[in-house]
Order: structure tokens, then sequence, then C-alpha cells
């Protein structure tokens, strides 16, 4: 994990990512964006692209689990558990993203 | 699996030399334009000149120094697609399918796929393809039929892959397929029990991208061949490696116009027409400032698609699909144009503008054709207003 930011940031940018995607939805940090009904697998892989970069490493296979990204919440947590090393170990080394 | 042959007499290039559009443009000038209309009769990309690609290092070069790559950056291995486009789109389709499975083998493999394949696909030893489209299934991806399923420890999958560019050649499949828990990506050799590769042969365009039907009966992939994660996350495998595939052939598209630039300022300068050349007619000057014109702007989208994947930027997703949308239609629109111009010189077998024009209707309907892109562009307009 290269990631500088605290969480208190990690939380923001993760929210004004959201609200960037979906400008008219008043979104809860507890809010399930997947129940919103338009999430697509293209603003799934959007999503997954832009919380790798904020994170500053691979999200490993085993924590991509719908779960992991329902809300902004569930984002911080797993933010959190990457950075103490609670994640499973086999993370791909990103050298290119996309 | 199958070795690439030893590598030919003409195949110089040190695969250690930076890779690098300067790098990629003579090897396109040297090894592919004087003899891409012999091979394109012939159907198939040579051998030896598969071996050429290698030994120049343009297989992966994005891939990862300790991976046998050179960690290039996308933008640059946007501009070494851009080249390979201007001389061949066939080849450049080779590279497309094949950056596709390295790129998806070093994102979403586990370190033993990783270790088993890398290597040889940075080499070229393993050439790979991508299986998505099916007979029945083309645009809606959701809609496969192919199954996979586990037997015992391995992987077995069944079903039928059609349109498979370099299935004939390809060592190495990455075929998706529908598990109980959805599309999810799997690797499967081409040597494995129950692969069968039938080819097919006189396509409009990319006439030596050497595409096959890929059948697959029961085929035992091994046990570590699913790719990256299962259920929800598995359509990432997916939407990734096309994103990459279309940043791919968008930069292709954008050889195409450039070649056509190329060979309409040459043919008008030396043809002559009442009297004069044909470049000083303005009808004539005002269709090479439209092509010249947008091959600029297409490619100023596909640098800003290269430079947000560069950033790991979430926008870099639709500035891919904006940019194939643009310079797919513009490499048909002037190749079409390029035809024009040439008269009935253009329209000759081995006319390089034949076959750009050829290959540029392709590009249309390849990597989400222009119908798949308007779809989703107009798709995210719409996500950002009130429903
Ligand atoms: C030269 C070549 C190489 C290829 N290489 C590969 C490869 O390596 N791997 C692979 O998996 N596939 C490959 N393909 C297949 C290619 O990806 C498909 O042809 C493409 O996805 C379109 O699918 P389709 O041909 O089945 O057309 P269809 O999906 O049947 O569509 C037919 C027409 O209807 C339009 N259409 C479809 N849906 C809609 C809609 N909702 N609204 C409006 N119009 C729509 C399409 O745009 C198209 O014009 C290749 C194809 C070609 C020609």
């Amino acid at each position: 994990m290269s990631s500088e930011l605290t969480l208190t940031e990690i939380r923001t940018q993760v929210r004004e990512f959201i609200a960037g995607r979906y400008p008219q939805q008043e979104i809860a940090d507890h809010d399930d964006i997947f129940a919103l009904g338009y999430v697509n697998s293209l603003f799934a892989m959007e999503l997954v692209v832009f919380l790798e970069k904020v994170f500053g490493a691979t999200i490993p296979n085993q924590e991509l689990q719908i779960d992991n990204f329902r809300s902004v919440d569930r984002m911080v947590s797993l933010f959190e558990r990457m950075r103490s090393g609670g994640s499973p170990a086999e993370a791909a080394p990103v050298a290119v993203s996309g | 699996m199958r070795p690439v042959p030893a590598i030919a007499a003409t195949a110089t290039a040190d695969p250690s030399a930076p890779v690098d559009r300067a790098s990629a443009a003579r090897f396109v000038d040297r090894e592919v334009v004087p003899r891409v209309a012999e091979y394109e009769r012939a159907g198939r990309v040579p051998e030896d000149l598969l071996a050429s690609v290698s030994a120049a290092g343009l297989w992966a070069p994005f891939l990862p120094v300790e991976a046998g790559g050179q960690g290039i950056d996308l933008l640059t291995l946007g501009a070494v697609h851009e080249e390979v486009g201007r001389g061949c789109s066939s080849l450049r389709s080779l590279l497309t399918v094949h950056t596709m499975v390295a790129w998806a083998v070093q994102r979403w493999g586990d370190t033993g796929q990783r270790t088993r394949w890398l290597t040889g696909l940075a080499s070229g030893s393993v050439l790979g393809a991508f299986c998505l489209t099916e007979p029945e299934v083309g645009s809606d991806a959701t809609q496969i039929s192919t199954s996979a399923r586990r037997r015992g420890s391995d992987w077995v999958l069944t079903g039928i892959k059609r349109w498979i560019t370099n299935g004939q050649r390809a060592d190495l499949f990455l075929v998706l397929a529908r598990t109980e828990r959805g599309v999810a990506a799997f690797l499967v050799p081409r040597d494995a029990p129950g692969v069968e590769v039938v080819p097919i042969d006189g396509m409009l365009g990319t006439r030596s991208s050497m595409l096959a039907e890929v059948r697959l009966r029961d085929a035992v992939a091994g046990p570590d061949a699913l790719l990256g994660p299962d259920g929800f996350a598995a359509g990432m495998v997916m939407t990734g490696v096309l994103d990459l595939g279309r940043y791919s052939v968008a930069a292709g598209s954008v050889g195409i116009v450039q070649a056509c630039v190329d060979a309409c300022a040459e043919y008008t300068t030396s043809r002559r027409v009442g009297g004069g050349p044909l470049r000083d007619l303005q009808l004539i000057r005002a269709r090479l400032t439209d092509m010249v014109t947008d091959l600029y702007a297409a490619r100023a989208l596909c640098d800003r698609a290269g430079r947000l994947k560069d950033a790991g930027a979430a926008d870099s997703l639709m500035a891919t699909f904006i940019a194939k949308y643009f310079a797919s239609q513009a490499a048909a629109r002037h190749a079409s144009a390029a035809v024009q111009i040439h008269g009935a010189a253009g329209c000759a077998e081995d006319a390089p503008v034949a076959r750009f024009y050829r290959d540029a209707k392709v590009m249309e309907i390849i990597e989400g054709s222009t119908e798949i892109q308007q779809i989703t562009i107009a798709d995210e307009v719409f996500r950002r207003v009130v429903r």
C-alpha cells in the first residue's frame, strides 16, 4: 500500500467519485449504490480503477466481492483492511491499469 | 507449446532496445510495408515476420521488465499499435488480441499463472488469442453460452467461439465462459484435450489475421484455468480486456488514416489529369484537408485515453470508447475517400488503399461495433442526469 491518505481523505474522495457519477442523487455513506439500479459493468470497472488509484494498491482478487463495494462505508473498510495487511496476500503487481 | 521458429535472417532487432513510436515505425517500414501485399494475398502473416516481431520486442512491451517486457506506458503502446496499424491491420490485430491476453494474465493472474505464462507472452514464444464471440452471440456478450464447470480439480469448457483473430496460430486462448456464478475468463492452452481449431479464410478485411473457429468439446483446461475473480468481479476481467483491445483498435484505426494520407499525398503528386498533377485540384485538396484534420483529432483522442490509463484514471474507459468510435469511423470514411482519389488504381488487387478500405470496415465492427459505442457513450450522458 503506497497511499499516504488518511481515512477521512479516502472517505471524501470516494464520496466525491460517487457523487460525480450520480450528481443528481443524494447518496449517504451507508447507502447501497448497487440498489440504486443503474450500476453496470462499466461503472464497476471504473470504480475499481478509481479505488486502486486512491488506495495506491491493487485490490486482491479475493477482495473483489460485491459486498465490499456496496457503499462508501464498505469501501473505506476495504481500504482499512488492505492497509492493515488483513487482506488475502495474492495481489498482482499493477504495472499497467485500464 | 509450439515454439516460434528460429529468428529469421531479417530479424536482427534487439528485443532489449527501447520500444517506442520511432522504433515501431522503423520496424514497419523495413519489415512489413515491403511484403504486406504478398502475405495478405496468401492470407496469413508469415512465421518469419512473427519471429521478427519477437525480435523487435513488440508483442507485449508494456509488461514489466521482470516478466520480460519493457514496462512501457500505455500512451507509448498506443503509438506502437498505431504504427503497426499504418503498415498492416492484420498484424495489428494479432498484436491487439495478444495484448489483451498478456495484460489479463499480468493484471488478474495469480503467481502461478503469471509464472507459467508471462515470459512466453512477453517474448512471443506463446501467442495469445481472445475468445468471446460465438455463432449465435456477438454484441450482447452477456448472452454467451459456452460453459465452464469443474470436473475433479480440472476446469472443463464446452462451446464454440467464432471469428477468433489468430485462432489458427495462437498457443493460448483467453476464453469467456459461463459458470454457475456468471461469466468468467479462462486460460485454455491450444493443445488441451478437446480443443479443435477450424480456420476461417477469405474475410473481407484483415485477411491475414488467421481467423478461426475454436471448438471446445469438454476441453480440459486444467485446475489453474480460471483467471481472476469469479462471481461479481469476473465481469471486470472482460471489461478491462475489451477496454485495452478497443484502445489498440482505435490506435490501429489512426494508423489506417495516416496510411491513407501518405498514399494520397504521394499518388496525387505523381498522377496527372488535365495537364497538371491531381494535387492541384481544389476538390482533392479539400478531401486531404478533411483527412488530415480527422487524423489529428483521432490521434488526440487516443492519446487522451492512453494518458488517462497511465494515470489510473477511471475516465479512461469512456475516453477509450469515444476514441474508438471516432477513429474507426474516420478510418472507414477516409479509406473510402482514398480509393476514390486513386480511381481505378485504388481498386487493383494489391493496391494499399484497397486494403485500407477493406480493413477499415472491420474496425467499425470489432471490439464493439459503432452502434454499441453509440449506446454506451449515450448511456454515459444519461447516467449523469435525473431518472
Ligand atoms: C475480422 C474480425 C475479427 C474478429 N476477431 C475476434 C476475436 O479475436 N475474438 C472475438 O471474440 N470476436 C472477434 N470478432 C467478432 C466481433 O467481435 C463481432 O463481430 C462483434 O462483436 C459484433 O458481433 P456480431 O458480428 O455477432 O454482430 P451482431 O451482434 O449480430 O450485430 C449485428 C449488427 O447489429 C448491430 N447491433 C447489435 N446490437 C445492437 C443494438 N442493441 N442496437 C443497435 N444495433 C445493434 C451491430 O452493431 C451490428 O451492426 C471478430 C470479427 C471480425 C469481423
